[in-house]
Formats: C-alpha cells, structure tokens, sequence
C-alpha cells in the first residue's frame, strides 16, 4: 500500500472495469482484481476494522459509550502529531525530538499561567518555543546539513532538560481553571482533542495532497537532488517541515497539560518512537516519497485500538511493550509480502 | 572443441523495454570470446546474468553442460564464474589479502589466521606477477593493481570462467599490455575468457571469436576472428546508417539567446565565455572530465559563480540557484538521470509537473488539478512518452522515456534557454533519435540548446557549432563545416599527449559508440 496512491488505483480499477466488458462471461477477473485493488488501497484499515471488530466481539467492555471515549481520548495526542510526522517521513527524514518538546511545551504553559494568570499567554508562549524547537531544528538540518537522527536527538536532550529545569523536576499543577476546558470539555459527545485530532487529519491531508507544499515534500523524500534541480525549495521546505512539527507537538503538550490538569517535565518518554511505529505500522515508508493521511490514520487507529484492548484486558504494562514490538515487525513485514505480491 | 559456456535462448525484460530478446552462443575452454555492440546493445544486462545478479525472463545458461539459474552472485561464483566489473567490487579501507579472501577468510574457530592469509594472498598474487604487500589498504592501489587483486580473488574462488567488463577503461597502454598477458596466461591454463569491450584494436588483438549484440538482439557470431575484418565486424554492429539517426536539419538563428563572459568558480578556475544563439544547437565536447558538467551546473545555479556575467536573451541574470535559473527561462537535464533527474517512486504526471505546476497554482498554494492532468496528458502525447498512465510510478519506465519525461518538465516552462548533459546517455537508438527530434523542435521554436556530449559522433551530428573543452577551459570552436572527428580530438586531447595514447582514444571515438 505503501506504493500505491488512490489515484493509480482508480485508473487500475478503470481498466479493470474494461477488462470485464471485454470478458462478460468471466466475473472471476473481476471480483478478484477488484478485491486487489480494495486491499491494496485500504489494506491497513481493513487489518484495524478487523481487529476493532475482534475486539469488539471479545474483550469485555471494549464497545461501551466510555471506552470508545477514552479510546479516542487516547489517541489523540499521537494522532496529532503523526500528522506532522507524515510530512517528516515523506520528507526522507524523521524528528525524535517531539517526546521531548511535548513535555517541554506542557511544562512551559503552566509555569507562565501561574506566573501571570493569563492562560491565553501561556498557551501562545508554550506553542512558539516549541515552534522554536522546530526551527532550530530544520534549520540545523537543512542549512548545515546535520543528518535529522543526530539534529532531533541533540534537541531531543535540550528540551527534555530545559522541561526539568523550568519546573524544577516537579509537575506544576495549573491554577486557573479555564485552561482544563481545552483537555476535558465536549462537543456533541466528543472531547476537544479528538476535534482537534480530527481537524488535523482534514488539515494535513489536505495540505499533503493539494497543496504545492505537500507535492514538494513528497518529492524532496523522492530525490532530494533531483527536487532541487527541478527548482524546488528544498531547504525552505524542510524548514517549514519541521517548525510545522514543533508547532504540533507543542499544541499536543497543551492539550495533554490540561488534560493532566498540569504540566510534568517527565511525559512522553518514547513518545517519538510511538508516533514513528504508528505511521510504520500504516504502511508509510521510511526512505521518503511515499505516504498520505490513510496511512496515518491507520496506524495510529491500529495501535490504539490494541493498546486499548490489552489495558482493558489488564495485560501487564511490561508484556505491553513486548506485544507492540512485535505488531511493529509483523505489520512491517506484512506489507513487504503485500508489496511482492503486488508487483509480480 | 566442446562448449564450456553455453547461452541458451536468453531473453529479459524490464518494464517498458526488452533488453535481452534470444540470445544464443557459447565459448569454449581456452577461448577468449568477445562480447561487442553499442551502449545499450544489452551487454551488461548479460554479464548480470551470467553473474547471478538478475535472472533472465527465459532461456538458461549451461557451465560444462549442466543447466544453471543462479539466484545469486555467491551461486554463480561457486559454480566458478567471476565477472570482473568496470567498477571494480572491492572494499576500499581493508587490505589485499582480505579482499581476495572475503567471505572466506582462513580462520580457526572464528579467530582470524592473519599469517595463513598473508602468505596465501601472497602466492595469488605472485601467480599474477604483482608484488604488492597483501595488508596494503586496497585505497592505496592504482587503478590497474586494483584490477590484479580482482582478478586474484576470482581465481582464489576457483573461478573458471572469468568475464571482462571493459576492463581496459581506465589503465595506460602498458597496463592494458600486462593484463593482455595475464589473460592469455589464463588462457593457455584452458579458463573460459568472456571479453567486453567497445575498442576494436584490442579485441582484434586478444580474442579468438566474438559475439555481436544489437537492440538486445544476437546478430552474429563469428566463430574465428582471424577471418573477420574490423568493416565486417563494424557492420554487423551499427547495423545502419548513423546519419539516419541524427536527422540534422539546418536552422535560422536569431537574436543571443545565451550569453556569457568570464564565468568562473572553484571547481572551474578558468574564465569561460561565449554565446547561443535562438535556435541554435551548441556542443560542448571534451573527454571525461574535461569540465563539461561544471560549466553547465554553474550556470544552472548548483554551484556558486565566482567571477563573470550571463545576459539570457540581452538582459544581464543573476543566477544563484536552480529556482533562478528556472524564473529566468534557463533549464538543465543533468547527466546522471536517476540520481539527479527523476523521483523515481512518484508518479509521471509528478515528475512532469514538478517545477511548472508553481505557476498554475491556485495562489501559488493550491494543486491545479485539471492543469496537472491535461499537461501531463498533452506531454506524453506530444513527446511519444510510452508510459500506461500518467500515473505510472517514474522508475517502471524505460530510460528513454525517462528521459523523455524530464524533457517534459522543462517543455511545461517558458523556455529560452537549455542545457542537455549527456542526454542520451544508456538509452536505446529508438529513443535516442526521439529525443534528437525533440532537440531540434525546440531549437525551430527559437530556444537556444547546448548540449554536453562524450559522443563524438553525436556531437557532430545534432549540433551547429561545437565547442572543445580541455581540461576546465574552452579551447576552441568548431562550425559545423569545419568540425571533424579528427579536428575536435586534436583540440581535446592533451597537449603533449603520446602519439599512441591519441591514437587509443581516437580508437575510443570511432570505435563505435
């Protein structure tokens, strides 16, 4: 799936409609090309359905009113920031600084709230400097050409240890009230975050998809020298790339601080790992070029949605990690197999 | 004489092209066999066969009668096949010794025999008559030693039949003597020889037989080369008129479409200065690294101008990056086309799109849609692009529609000015002669073209003007009348060069591109 964009798929499934007006006396050709064409188009989402609907069916108290909600509820932090990550990954590169930043930007809100009381202050300044972060960040990366692992890694440290210092390796707990409105309050049943999650998956989607912008990212994660010769602002791309990251992962520590109902410097340890397996496990490639929200939505559906169920199933946090390692490598491998097939 | 190595019936096909289609011959034992045709002619693709590196589509290879389909290098290797490749398969930072022993390195549970291997890389070597010390970093070697410790380590494996890939393209005329000898060495000890190579005179000199390939195609072998004149051989190669290919057609030129004075940076110290014409075909010939590259990525904007002025169509540019190269109506194919030209995992439409679709954007932002499909569609029409849809992912096409399509890119754009960096480079005749058409469409419509070219032939068949690069420098000027083969060598080679090493590369340039 990795490979295949919709578009490819339709023509395919044009010439597969022709191929049946040729052949009216055969429906196998059909069925079965059409059933390709469906599974390599969505075939991470019918692996999510298939374990939603498992789940479901087995796990106790997995399909009630409240665990929907806080199912959602907890994926909406990796789901807003797989968004920012699909534009890193389609880019050729990856950001591992955003664990760090997340926690960074929560920290950073409550401490200028309870220094002046003013939440509207507070929440702007926490997303620039992790909006600074990410500058910092492309700006390594692209003007001085630092590989992203070591640029992401060195910020990855900087903001966890600036986190520590400006709380003073304690959580702050916020003062004012109205900033827990953002975490906890709903719309029509649904909780602010998941609105915003779903917001950003229109949002970057779209932005991957129609925008010049996306188209360069995408080439830029193709053929970096290429993009360049083809007159592409590839190092103002990548800029833009990674402050758009930033922003995100500053927006989530917002949203997880007023949900937490304060600001804790230790959060989101492995937080980038979690959001690099999700659009893994999504199918989006990590040599770049390929990708689009699909992908993301999937993976991150994929890995909440099994997360969900071993915690209802009280699976020991420890043996957690094992079982999603191991989703991790199969859904990896599962789609390689799924690629050979596709080609031959 | 019984057959060692036998072809039998070899086909392959790539995506959108046939590179092998029935070939059939064999060599055998103490036979130097030469495997001959024109960039493209599928060679290689044969040679990867051969060395288990791909898997042909039909047919099957047979060594001492068996069948054999090796899946991989190490199979064909242990069924004693080694191909000695143009670039040479050796790991840079470690030593002779280990080199000739990877993979199979003498050692006692686990721990390695360092003065087994010494004196075992020793006696390989000396059976070659090279004295070089067997813990020397393989980095140190010259071209040609690196060849001896390649060959050392195909005959280490055990290796019977041994294939040349050009083998003689980088070493002096010396060099290429002491390898001559080796491989008749080789010979005399009954191995199967396989050599290929583009320059007659040495294959007239070295081989016992030979095997012409064309389009893919086996046009002949010829049994006992002792009975062949290089004409008949040449023939059976080119296989038809050269000019036929070109189809030059003269020009009106207009106005100074290009025009440049004392352009200078690191890589090409030299001030470089002259002028296209609208509609106009310039060549830039020189051997390899004469400064063909530098000159038009400098141009382009990929490389910092330290000195100079470019006016493009009488009004003075800046250029400082492709972007500006590009506002300003100059284009630039690079050489190096999967590298530097195509994203090879997004679509065609993309890769036709890449660079125009920022003027047909909706606000400079949003995809223009219905733009990007009837451009790419109007594209692909116009430039015979034989693509199943536009949007096909880039790297199933064939090289000449790859190519075609970076053409493309740049036909979407205003275009005043462009320059072509080997364009033909690894594609086949069919496509070579579209993209010539292509060439001198754009320059009836008034663009100026330069073309950088290492293909002689090519050079004086497509363009007006020739322009002789050496060494970084523009060293003169050739009209199309006056240009020769042998006038745009005199001006290439080195000054000073030995008669027998202008005459190799003469060989080189006639001999059949």
């Amino acid at each position: 799936m990795a490979y295949v964009e919709k578009d490819e798929v339709r023509v395919s499934a044009d010439e597969a409609s022709q191929e049946l007006s040729n052949q009216t006396t055969r429906s196998t050709p059909l069925i079965s090309s059409l059933l390709r064409i469906w599974w390599e188009q969505a075939g991470m989402l019918v692996v999510f359905f298939a374990v939603f609907v498992g789940c479901a069916l087995f796990v106790e108290n997995f399909f009630s009113r409240v665990n929907m909600i806080s199912l959602m509820l907890a994926i909406s932090t990796l789901g807003m920031v797989a968004c920012t990550m699909l534009f890193c990954l389609a880019s050729g590169d990856f950001d591992l600084s955003i664990g760090s930043v997340v926690a960074f930007s929560g920290v950073l809100a409550a401490v200028v709230i309870n220094r002046t009381g003013n939440v509207a202050l507070g929440i702007t300044c926490a997303i620039a400097a992790a909006g600074a972060v990410g500058l910092f960040n492309g700006i390594v990366i692209a003007k001085f050409g630092i590989n992203a692992l070591i640029a992401t890694l060195a910020t990855m440290q900087i903001a966890r240890g600036l986190a520590f210092i400006i709380s003073g390796g304690r959580a702050v707990g916020v003062s004012q009230e109205s900033f827990f409105l953002l975490g906890n309050s709903s719309l029509w049943g649904i909780p602010t975050p998941v609105w915003i999650t779903l917001a950003c998956f229109v949002l970057f989607g779209f932005l991957l998809r129609q925008t010049t912008f996306g188209r360069n990212t995408l080439a830029i994660g193709g053929n970096r020298e290429a993009a360049h010769l083809a007159g592409i602002a590839v190092d103002r791309t990548k800029i833009i790339i990674f402050t758009t990251q930033g922003l995100m992962a500053g927006l989530a520590g917002i949203v997880l601080a007023s949900r937490m109902t304060s600001g804790q410097p230790n959060v989101s340890e492995g937080f980038e790992l979690q959001v690099i397996s999700a659009c893994v496990l999504g199918g989006i490639s990590l040599t770049g070029g390929v990708g689009n929200i699909g992908c993301v939505i999937a993976g991150v559906l994929i890995m909440g949605t099994v997360q969900n169920a071993m915690n209802l199933m009280s699976v020991p946090t420890f043996y957690q990690r094992i079982v999603t390692g191991v989703i991790l490598l199969s859904a990896v491998l599962f789609d390689r197999l799924r690629q050979h097939q596709s080609r031959a | 004489m019984n057959a060692f190595l036998q072809f039998e019936h070899i086909s392959k096909t790539f995506p959108g092209v046939q590179a092998l289609g029935d070939v059939s011959f064999s060599v055998s034992e103490g036979n130097v066999h030469a495997l001959v045709g024109e960039n493209g002619a599928g060679k290689s693709t044969l040679l990867k066969i051969l060395s288990g590196a791909s898997a042909p589509s039909a047919g099957c290879v047979r060594v001492a009668g068996t069948e054999r389909r090796f899946a991989s290098s190490a199979e064909a290797i242990r069924a004693g096949v080694a191909v000695i490749h143009q670039e040479l398969q050796l790991a840079p930072d470690l030593s002779v010794a280990e080199n000739i022993y990877l993979g199979n390195l003498p050692a006692r549970i686990g721990i390695l025999n360092r003065k087994q291997l010494r004196a075992d890389a020793q006696r390989q070597l000396q059976r070659l008559g090279e004295d070089i010390d067997p813990f020397t970093p393989i980095r140190q070697l010259s071209m040609a030693q690196r060849q001896m410790v390649e060959i050392a380590k195909a005959l280490a494996r055990g290796a019977k039949i041994l294939a040349f890939d050009e083998p003689t393209s980088s070493l002096s005329s010396r060099e290429v003597q002491r390898l001559f000898a080796i491989i008749r060495e080789l010979q005399r000890a009954n191995h199967v020889i396989l050599y290929v190579s583009h320059r007659l005179d040495e294959i007239f000199s070295l081989c016992d037989s030979a095997t012409v390939l064309r389009d893919g195609r086996h046009v002949q072998t010829f049994t006992d080369l002792k009975t062949v004149s290089s004409d008949m051989l040449v023939n059976s190669m080119v296989g038809r008129n050269i000019a036929d290919v070109f189809q030059y057609q003269a020009r009106a030129h207009g106005a100074m479409a290009l025009e440049l004075v004392g352009v200078s940076s690191r890589s090409l110290p030299k001030p470089a200065s002259f002028g296209v014409k609208q509609g106009e075909i310039v060549g830039l010939f020189g051997l390899v690294g004469a400064g063909r590259s530098e000159l038009m990525r400098l141009l382009y904007g990929a490389e910092r101008m330290r000195t100079g002025t470019v006016h493009i169509c009488g009004e003075p540019v800046v250029i400082r990056s492709p972007a500006d190269a590009i506002r300003k109506g100059l284009m630039f194919c690079p050489e190096d086309r999967k590298q530097h030209g195509i994203v090879a995992v997004r679509s065609v439409l993309e890769n036709i799109n890449m660079s125009a679709r920022r003027i047909h954007s909706h606000a400079g932002v949003l995809i223009n849609e219905r733009w990007e499909r009837a451009n790419a569609n109007r594209q692909i029409r116009q430039l015979g692009i034989r693509t199943p849809s536009p949007r096909q992912l880039m790297r199933n096409l064939s090289g000449g529609n790859q190519q075609k399509a970076i053409l493309a890119r740049w036909l979407s754009e205003k275009i005043k000015v462009i320059l072509l960096d080997e364009p033909t480079r690894g594609i086949d005749v069919g496509a070579k002669s579209e993209v010539y058409s292509i060439i001198f469409d754009l320059a009836r419509q008034g663009v100026g073209v330069v073309i950088a070219s290492s293909d002689l032939p090519e050079a004086l068949g497509i363009c007006d003007r020739l322009l002789i690069m050496r060494h970084g420098e523009i060293v003169g000027e050739l009209a199309r009348e006056q240009a020769s083969e042998a006038a745009a060598l005199r001006l290439a080679l080195p000054a000073g060069e030995s008669v027998g090493a202008r005459q190799c590369a003469e060989g080189e340039v006639n001999g059949l591109r």
